[in-house]
């Protein structure tokens, strides 16, 4: 027996929906659970935001007891093998005919996002609430032009062209009307009998059409022309002040909020490659989390050993340099660059500075005297110390403790990075000082 | 494409019944049902049935049929057909004509392998389609329950998927009730006058042992892990008993299939070129079958293609039973049987091959199907070749199928068809070492270890369904050690405690 169903489209239903959504879920739960070592991987940090990145995803396994894939298999060949051939592992998977799920490491997505969907998905929840937003430190701004309808008066560039058209089609239209409609109550009075009323309907008439001929020669048409002689445009009709529309266009203003990520490094030869990276991922996140929350962001990389530079990007990330670390002239670099190009009242000021705690002694007093003028100015103002394990701490975190005692504000706050595995959780409790500072 | 309608297939599926009838098939009846390519990616992530509990799983599947089918990696197959009575299979409306009689002749042999084979004998074709039913109404049941809902449901079944397959394996080995495996270890400590009690290993036994040996739990190791937690975890609600149960009844459906894989895939290849050999097909079909035959039978380099190795070794016994029914054995065949010896079957030269590819269809499972009958010809004709993963991703072939390689790669194929994909473990005690009722599980080593980083997943799973500590005994290169799971979920090993 065979059936053909027909099932019309709206009747049928997708039966896996519930389940691919749930799977969905997964997925996104995933994506985030993963998201911080996505993120602070070499290749991504630094690129634009619509830069569409592979992001394998180890989804929710299914699991079970498995051999492993260290057990020989059996596949058929064209006869020309011999024993020690070596097949590339790309086109080699299936040893088992291909029964679902039961090798291991095969399990994964490699999905296609761009950096902004993943940046968004991990700040998800550490988004500010809008009435918090509200106080950040706002300029007004031109966002966009509204177009509200037309008007009668306007600039000639703004003139448009079809509305008028149109204005003058009815004027024309609607003077024809009222001449038809007197001709048959003027008509209609005679068939009455009623002379009298006629006569004087037919006066208002006449007025009617000299007003129709004027308008077929009517003024406007002289001043556009520019000349009395017409007609060669005979059966046309011409343009009235009257008709003219102007299109309205209203502009918005919005309250917009400006920030400036001041990103100061050490690189004294103490910091190696790998306290580098570490940092590098720090600034990689803070700068894409205020990026979310501002809609001007600006970015300025300081590095500084005993005395600082602005740098680009490029350099920030990737030259070492060497020599001792005066830490204070990062700060006062910042101080200068402030002053310069970032005033306070427009700009909301973030600024993070890594570093690895080494700090001649003699320049601590300035270092904290510094650092307390940027605290002034800035909404948050972080010092990370990089210690990863296994580093020796001679010097002890002294600069930690020492910016501890000294700088004594809610706008300022320490991070301790030992690993990589440390950056996301330590980042979100340095955000989450700014979030309970706004909303205090 | 020739164009046609519900009535032509309705002619052709006629036609084809009567060859089946004619050519000794012997199958449920058949329903075939028109769908689209949705709709048959939908049945494909449920196993084609057209009502199945909810779970993320299948939305998973689903979505990765999907990818790849809108990738192109792969078509659709031409066929979804389940084991049931009446046996139930979706034609593709897309599908040419050929197509359709193709799929057609081919869902006929594998109905006709699951009406017969032995290893499906314990499957309920006739309650394949309202059990899945009854199934989906009480998960979602539970799902709505206001105090079990979708989430602890999904928790439940992700760890009752895990182990879903570690149960019996043959079904038609009957698995003793209590009293009677208790009698059964009565009898293994029984002191029977025996006059040959030297040769006789008996266990030796004084009160003590027996009475302990009947005071284990389980007496027996047990398969099934699912129905062993299931009646030993006092602490289970109804509802998570059910779910175990449904869980469990679901793979049993599924493990005649995976135990047969290569066979009915094989039986029904062979069956469908019979067939429509014998349709007479216009000439421009049969070219077009010639084309669409081959693609489904063709060795996919570096795989096993279950379609091409299977109807080659059916083919091959045929061929085999009858030249020594005739008694035309051809040279390379008598070559053969000087050297190695003729098949060891007393039937051999006495039956046809039709007779005899019934009879194996009837009793046999891909490994025994493969181990008597893929002989060194035939995997030096299929080249088969034995590979092993390097550290480096790529492959090494270490064997091929010349006079030294081909038993060594026809063993490591047996371990590799049907249910010796999945390791075997069995729940060794249920109330193991001290602190409550621990469960000891064994893992029967073959040679192959198992992957521990799944071990541990899966350790954890049994542990959220038993509510207790677990213990894994495993053999992990070479060194049989004691694996568990921690609280914060790290996996643990003790290799001291067994020998």
């Amino acid at each position: 027996m065979i059936r053909d169903p027909v099932r019309e489209d709206k009747l049928r239903s997708d039966r896996s929906a519930g389940d691919r959504r749930r799977h969905t879920q997964k997925v996104k739960q995933a994506i985030k659970d993963q998201i911080a070592d996505i993120l602070s991987d070499e290749a991504i940090i630094g690129k634009s935001g619509d830069k569409i990145i592979k992001v394998p995803i180890k989804v929710h396994k299914e699991y079970r007891f498995v051999y492993g894939d260290n057990t020989p298999g059996v596949g058929s060949g064209g006869g020309n093998e011999s024993k020690g051939d070596i097949i590339p592992g790309q086109q080699q998977q299936g040893k088992s005919n291909g029964q679902a799920g039961d090798q291991p490491g095969t399990d994964y997505y490699e999905t296609e996002v761009t950096l902004d969907e993943l940046v968004e998905i991990l700040f998800e929840d550490l988004s500010l609430p809008y009435e918090e937003q509200k106080k950040l430190r706002e300029m007004k701004v031109e966002v966009r032009k509204r177009h509200l309808g037309h008007r009668r008066k306007g600039i000639r560039a703004r003139l448009s062209l079809p509305k008028s058209a149109r204005e003058r089609v009815r004027r024309l239209q609607q003077t024809k009307n009222a001449i038809r409609q007197k001709e048959r109550e003027v008509a209609n009075l005679r068939g009455a009998g009623r002379e009298e009323d006629a006569k004087k309907e037919e006066e208002v008439l006449k007025t009617l059409k000299k007003l129709l001929g004027e308008l077929l020669t009517g003024d406007a048409r002289e001043k556009l022309s520019g000349d009395g002689k017409s007609a060669s445009r005979a059966g046309r009709f011409p343009f009235r002040q009257d008709d003219l529309r102007y299109k309205h266009i209203a502009i918005d203003e919005r309250y917009e909020s400006n920030a400036v990520v001041f990103c100061i490094m050490d690189t004294s030869g103490s910091m190696d490659t790998l306290k580098k990276y570490l940092a590098r991922s720090f600034f990689f996140l803070l700068y894409r989390f205020i990026k979310t929350k501002y809609s001007n962001v600006h970015l300025v990389f300081i590095s500084h050993h005993t005395e600082a530079r602005e740098v680009t990007e490029e350099e920030f990330f990737h030259k070492g340099e060497s020599g001792g670390t005066f830490i204070s002239s990062g700060y006062l670099k910042a101080l200068e660059i402030i002053k310069e190009r970032y005033d306070p009242a427009f700009w909301n000021v973030y600024a993070f500075h890594c570093s690895d705690g080494d700090n001649f002694e003699s320049d601590n007093d300035n270092a904290v005297k510094a650092l307390k003028e940027i605290v002034k100015v800035s909404n948050l103002v972080g010092y990370g110390e990089i210690k990863p394990q296994g580093y020796g701490g001679y010097y002890g975190s002294g600069m930690m403790n020492l910016f501890k005692s000294q700088v004594k504000s809610e706008h300022f706050h320490t991070v301790l990075i030992k690993e990589r595995g440390d950056i996301w959780p330590k980042f979100k409790e340095f955000m989450s000082k700014d979030k309970a500072r706004e909303a205090s | 494409m020739q164009p046609y309608n519900l009535e032509d297939l309705e002619r052709w599926e006629e036609r084809i019944k009567e060859l089946v009838k004619s050519s000794g098939l012997n199958c449920f009846g058949q329903d075939f049902e028109l769908c689209d390519a949705n709709d048959m990616l939908g049945y494909m992530a449920y196993s084609g049935m057209p009502s199945h509990y909810p779970h993320w799983s299948y939305g998973k599947a689903y979505e990765k049929l999907k990818t790849l089918y809108d990738y192109g990696v792969s078509g659709l197959p031409y066929e979804m057909v389940i084991n049931s009575n009446p046996s139930l299979a979706y034609l593709m409306r897309g599908n040419s004509l050929l197509l359709q009689i193709l799929t057609m002749a081919h869902v006929y042999g594998h109905n006709d392998f699951f009406k017969n084979n032995e290893t499906f004998k314990h499957s309920n074709p006739e309650l394949t389609i309202e059990t899945f039913k009854v199934h989906a109404d009480r998960v979602r049941g539970y799902e709505e329950h206001p105090f079990i809902g979708s989430e602890k449901v999904e928790k439940f079944l992700d760890a009752a998927h895990a182990l879903a397959l570690q149960c019996r394996r043959n079904l038609s080995v009957k698995k003793l009730s209590g009293e009677e495996e208790k009698k059964w270890i009565e009898g293994k400590f029984e002191r029977k006058r025996d006059p040959f009690a030297n040769i006789h290993k008996r266990e030796k036994a004084d009160e003590e042992t027996v009475k302990h040996a009947l005071q284990k739990v389980p007496l027996e190791p047990d398969e099934d892990i699912l129905l062993f937690i299931r009646d030993h975890n006092k602490r289970l609600e109804e509802w998570q008993k059910d779910l175990l149960t449904m869980v469990h009844e679901q793979a049993q459906y599924y493990i005649p299939q995976i135990e047969t894989k290569i066979m009915n895939e094989g039986w029904a290849s062979l069956w469908h070129k019979k067939i429509i050999e014998a349709l007479g097909l216009p000439q421009g079909l049969m070219v077009e079958f010639f084309v669409k035959h081959n693609q489904v039978v063709v060795p996919h380099p570096g795989y096993l293609n279950p379609y091409h190795l299977g109807i080659s070794v059916w083919a091959d016994i045929e061929h085999r039973y009858d030249e020594a029914k005739s008694g035309n054995i051809c040279e390379e065949h008598q070559e053969e049987y000087k050297r190695h010896g003729e098949p060891g079957d007393a039937l051999f030269g006495k039956i046809s091959g039709i007779e005899k590819i019934f009879r194996v269809r009837e009793i046999d499972r891909d490994v025994s199907f493969l181990r008597q009958y893929l002989n060194h010809k035939l995997m030096r004709d299929l080249n088969l070749f034995q590979f092993k993963k390097k550290d480096d991703g790529n492959f090494v072939i270490e064997q091929i199928s010349d006079d030294d390689g081909w038993r060594e790669i026809k063993n490591t194929l047996l371990k590799n068809v049907g249910t010796n994909t999945i390791p075997v473990i069995k729940v060794d005690d249920g109330a193991y070492g001290d602190g409550g009722p621990n469960l000891l599980l064994k893992h029967y080593h073959d040679g192959r270890d198992l992957y521990l980083e799944y071990a541990q997943k899966t350790i954890q799973y049994v542990k959220s369904l038993w509510g207790g500590n677990v213990v894994l005994e495993a053999v992990v290169d070479g060194r049989n050690c004691h694996f568990w799971v921690s609280e914060n979920g790290e996996l643990k090993k003790d290799c001291t405690k067994s020998q």
